[in-house]
C-alpha cells in the first residue's frame, strides 16, 4: 500500500543544502505532520515527495517503488495547496471533476464521484458557483474535493489553513482529522502551527535548517523533547529554560541548582553531566504550582494575565531571569509580590549545553 | 464649488497645456474636421469656395448596383459566341450617356458572375478601386489577425521558460518591431526582388533551379500575399510580447495543481493556460485587427497599391485620394468609413468575447 520511506533524502540549489540528509519512516494510513519554523524546508521535503521538486540525492520511496525520477501524476499523491490552487475559470464541479476530466473519465462517473466528495465536505450546495464567489473556508474546500475524488494513495496538505482566520481555522483542522479517520489514506500535513500537528497527527516530524528534530507522536515528543528545539518549540506557553549548574552526578539522577533554584535532583538522561557543567533545565509552565512558604523557585510577580480557565503569571525570579507559570485555575497575584513555585522533578528536563 | 483640479492647479495645467494643446490640433481636431469635409467638396488647395454636397462622397465611394445583361442573339434569335463564350452587350453602351439609365452613369464593372442560364449579372461599383480596397484590407485583416496572433502566442510560449540565455530569444523575436516600418519595407522589397532577391535565391538553392524566380511584388496574385507575410513578421514579436505578459500572470501553483492531477501538456495548455490568457487575447485581437486596417506604409514603400490594384487598402486609397489627387473630402469620406468599420468591429470582438456570467 502507501508507506513512504525517506532515505538520507538532499536538496541543494546549487552550493545551498536546503534539505540535508532526512530519513522518514511513514506507515500506511498515518497522518503525519512536518513542523517547523518558516525555512526550515518543511514545504520543499513536501515538495519533493509531490514530485514538484527534485531530489539531488537519496532516496524516495511511496509504496514498493522508487519514486525519485517520476512525474507527480505517476506518484499517485493529490497536493492541497496554501494558495488553493483551484482554478478560477471553473466551477466547483469542473474544479473537483478536473482530474476525472483529465484522465477521460466518463461523465456519469465523474458525477457520481463529485457527488461523494461534495457530501464527504458538505459542499453540495456550492458545485455550481464559481471560485471567485466562495470564502475561503469554502474555497480550501474545493482544494480538499479535488484532492479527494481520485483516491489517491497519499495526501499532501502544504500548510492548509493558513490563510483562513482563527475559528475557520478550527473548523477545518477537525474536519481534516474526521477526513483522515473517513479515508484511511496516508497523509502528510505541512505545517508551522504547532496545535494544527499535536492535535492532528500519528507523527511529528520536528525539522529545522533542513535537518530532522525529532520523529514520534505528539505526546512522546511532548513529554520527552529530544533536545531544546523541539521542548522549546512544542507547547504554549512554550518551556522555561533555567541556566543551572550541576552539583551532583548520583547514578542517572544529576543535583542542579541556580540563584533562584534550591537544588533539586533530575534526570540525567540527556547526559554525560559532570559535577560544575552548565547545563539548561526545561520546564514547561504547565508543570509548575504556586508553594505558599515553600518551593524550590522564588521570585516576584512581574504580570498575570487571568484567561479564566488558567492564570499565565510573568514571574521574575530572584537571579532576574523572567519565567512563565501557566496556573490551572484563576488565580489573583500582586505585581510585585513575593512568589514561590514547585514542580514535579520527574516533569522537567535537563539538557547539556551545547 | 469648483474642483480643486480648475481652481488651484494652475502649475499642474500649465505642465499638460501643450500635451492637451498638441493632442487637440493633430488628434481630436482632425477627427472632427475629417467628419465635416467628407460633406463637402473641399480640395487641397483651391480657388474656389468649399461647398456642402450631403453624402454625394460617400454615395461615389460606396455606390454599387447589379445589371443582368442577356446574351447578344442574332436575327434567328442563337447566342452570339465570341472565343468559346456568350458574347453580352459592351457595359461602356449602358453606362455613359445613356438616357434610359442616368443612374448607372459613370459606374464600371467590379466583377460579374453567371448563376446558371443565358443571362450574366454584373456588379457595378461607381469606385472600383475603392472597392478593391476594401475587399484588400479585409483579406489582410482576416488572414493577419488570426495567424499574426496564434504565431505570437507559439513564441510567447516558447521564450515562457527558465532557460539559459532565454532573453537572447527574447530580444531576437522583438527587433523587427523596433525597426521602422519603412526601412522593414525597403529590405523586404530587396529580399522579395523578382530578379536576384534573397527568397528566389533560397528557393532557387533549395529546390536545385526547379522553383523559377518569381517576382513577388510585380504578380498580381503573389503581392498580397507577400506583404501579408512580411506584415505578420514584422510586429509578431510586439503581440509575442503582451501574451508573454499575460502568460506570466498566471499563478505558478495552477500549473502545479494541473502536474499532479496528471494533466499532459496539452491539457494544460487547454484547461490552464488558455482560460487565464482570455483577457489578453481580447485585447490581442482588437489591436491586431485595429493595426492591420491601417496597413499603409507597406503598401506605401513596396507596391504603391499595384500591380493591378491588387494591393489597394483602404489608407492607402484615403492618403492617394487626399493628397495624391488633393481631393480632401473624399479622403475624408474615407478616414469615416474606416473609422465607422474598425469600430464595429472592435464592438462586435468585445460583445463576441465578453465575460460570460
Amino acid at each position: 500500500m502507501a508507506r513512504i520511506s525517506l532515505k538520507n533524502v538532499k536538496k541543494s540549489y546549487g552550493a545551498t543544502h536546503v534539505i540535508k540528509g532526512v530519513d522518514i519512516e511513514i506507515e500506511d494510513g498515518e497522518f503525519c505532520v512536518f513542523v517547523g519554523p518558516s525555512g526550515c524546508g518543511k514545504s520543499t521535503l513536501l515538495r519533493m515527495i509531490a514530485g514538484l521538486e527534485d531530489i539531488t540525492s537519496g532516496q524516495l520511496q511511496i509504496g514498493e517503488t522508487v519514486v525519485n525520477d517520476l512525474p507527480p501524476k505517476d506518484r499517485g499523491v493529490a497536493m492541497v495547496f496554501q494558495s488553493y490552487a483551484i482554478f478560477p475559470h471553473m466551477t466547483v464541479r469542473e474544479n473537483v471533476a478536473f482530474g476525472l476530466t483529465i484522465s477521460g473519465a466518463s461523465k456519469e462517473e465523474k458525477d457520481a464521484k463529485v457527488a461523494e466528495a461534495a457530501r464527504i465536505l458538505q459542499m453540495e450546495h456550492l458545485l455550481d458557483r464559481r471560485p471567485s464567489q466562495l470564502s475561503g473556508g469554502q474555497r480550501q474546500r474545493v482544494a480538499i474535493g479535488r484532492a479527494i475524488v481520485r483516491k489517491p494513495q497519499v495526501f499532501l496538505f502544504d500548510e492548509p489553513l493558513s490563510n483562513l482566520d482563527a475559528a475557520l481555522r478550527m473548523d477545518m483542522r477537525m474536519e481534516i482529522g474526521k477526513l483522515h479517520q473517513q479515508l484511511g489514506a496516508t497523509m502528510i500535513y505541512v505545517t508551522h502551527d504547532q496545535v494544527e500537528a499535536m492535535t492532528l497527527a500519528d507523527k511529528i516530524v520536528v525539522l529545522k535548517d533542513g535537518q530532522v528534530m525529532q520523529i514520534g507522536a505528539p505526546m512522546d515528543l511532548y513529554h520527552d523533547p529530544a533536545n531544546l528545539f523541539v521542548a522549546g518549540f512544542l507547547g504554549a506557553p512554550s518551556m522555561n529554560f533555567l541556566k543551572v549548574t550541576v552539583q551532583g552526578v548520583n547514578g542517572g539522577k544529576v543535583l542542579v541548582s541556580n540563584g533562584a533554584l534550591d537544588p533539586v535532583e533530575v534526570s540525567g538522561k540527556r547526559g554525560p553531566f559532570r559535577v560544575g557543567d552548565q547545563a539548561i533545565l526545561g520546564l514547561r509552565p504547565q508543570y509548575l504550582s504556586v508553594a505558599p512558604g515553600s518551593g524550590k523557585l522564588h521570585g516576584t510577580v512581574a504580570l498575570t494575565e487571568r484567561l479564566g480557565a488558567e492564570t499565565v503569571v510573568e514571574v521574575t525570579l530572584k537571579d532576574g531571569n523572567p519565567l512563565i507559570a501557566a496556573l490551572a485555575h484563576d488565580a489573583v497575584f500582586d505585581v510585585g509580590s513575593q512568589v514561590h513555585l514547585d514542580f514535579d522533578p520527574d516533569r522537567v528536563h535537563l539538557f547539556p549545553v551545547t | 464649488m469648483a474642483s480643486k483640479f480648475t481652481v488651484s492647479n494652475r502649475t499642474g495645467w500649465l505642465m499638460a497645456g501643450p500635451a492637451v494643446l498638441l493632442i487637440a490640433g493633430f488628434v481630436i481636431l482632425p477627427f472632427f474636421l475629417a467628419f465635416y469635409f467628407s460633406f463637402t467638396n473641399q480640395r487641397l488647395v483651391s480657388p474656389n469656395a468649399t461647398e456642402f454636397v450631403g453624402m454625394s462622397n460617400y454615395r461615389q465611394l460606396l455606390g454599387v448596383t447589379t445589371l443582368t445583361l442577356d446574351p447578344v442573339r442574332d436575327d434567328s434569335g442563337a447566342v452570339v459566341m465570341k472565343d468559346g463564350e456568350p458574347e453580352y452587350p459592351s457595359l461602356r453602351t449602358i453606362t455613359r450617356n445613356n438616357p434610359d439609365r442616368p443612374d448607372l452613369a459613370g459606374m464600371r464593372e467590379w466583377f460579374s458572375f453567371s448563376l446558371g442560364g443565358d443571362s450574366k449579372t454584373f456588379v457595378l461599383a461607381r469606385d472600383v478601386v475603392f472597392m478593391k480596397a476594401v475587399v484588400n484590407t479585409f483579406i489582410f485583416v482576416l488572414i493577419v489577425a488570426p495567424v499574426q496572433a496564434g504565431l505570437a502566442l507559439g513564441l510567447a510560449l516558447l521564450i515562457n521558460q527558465r532557460l539559459k540565455g532565454i532573453n537572447v530569444f527574447r530580444a531576437i523575436y522583438f527587433m523587427p518591431v523596433v525597426v521602422s516600418i519603412v526601412v522593414v519595407s525597403l529590405l523586404w522589397r530587396l529580399i522579395y526582388d523578382g530578379q536576384s532577391g534573397l527568397l528566389n535565391n533560397l528557393l532557387g538553392a533549395i529546390s536545385f533551379g526547379l522553383i523559377p524566380p518569381i517576382d513577388w511584388l510585380g504578380n498580381p496574385s503573389t503581392a498580397l500575399g507577400s506583404i501579408i507575410a512580411m506584415s505578420i513578421w514584422q510586429a509578431v514579436g510586439f503581440h509575442m510580447v503582451i501574451w508573454l505578459s499575460g502568460l506570466q500572470t498566471i499563478s505558478p501553483t495552477l500549473y502545479e495543481a494541473a502536474a499532479i492531477e496528471g494533466a499532459s501538456k496539452w491539457q494544460v495548455f487547454r484547461y490552464i493556460t488558455w482560460p487565464g490568457l482570455r483577457n489578453t487575447a481580447v485585447l490581442i485581437l482588437i489591436v491586431i485587427t485595429m493595426q492591420a486596417f491601417g496597413l499603409f506604409a507597406q503598401i506605401d514603400v513596396m507596391t504603391n497599391g499595384g500591380p493591378l490594384d491588387s494591393t489597394q487598402t483602404i489608407v492607402f486609397q484615403a492618403i492617394e485620394r487626399g493628397y495624391g489627387k488633393q481631393d480632401i473630402s473624399g479622403g475624408s469620406a474615407i478616414s469615416v468609413i474606416l473609422f465607422i468599420i474598425v469600430l464595429s468591429i472592435s464592438l462586435i470582438q468585445r460583445w463576441l468575447t465578453r465575460e460570460k456570467t
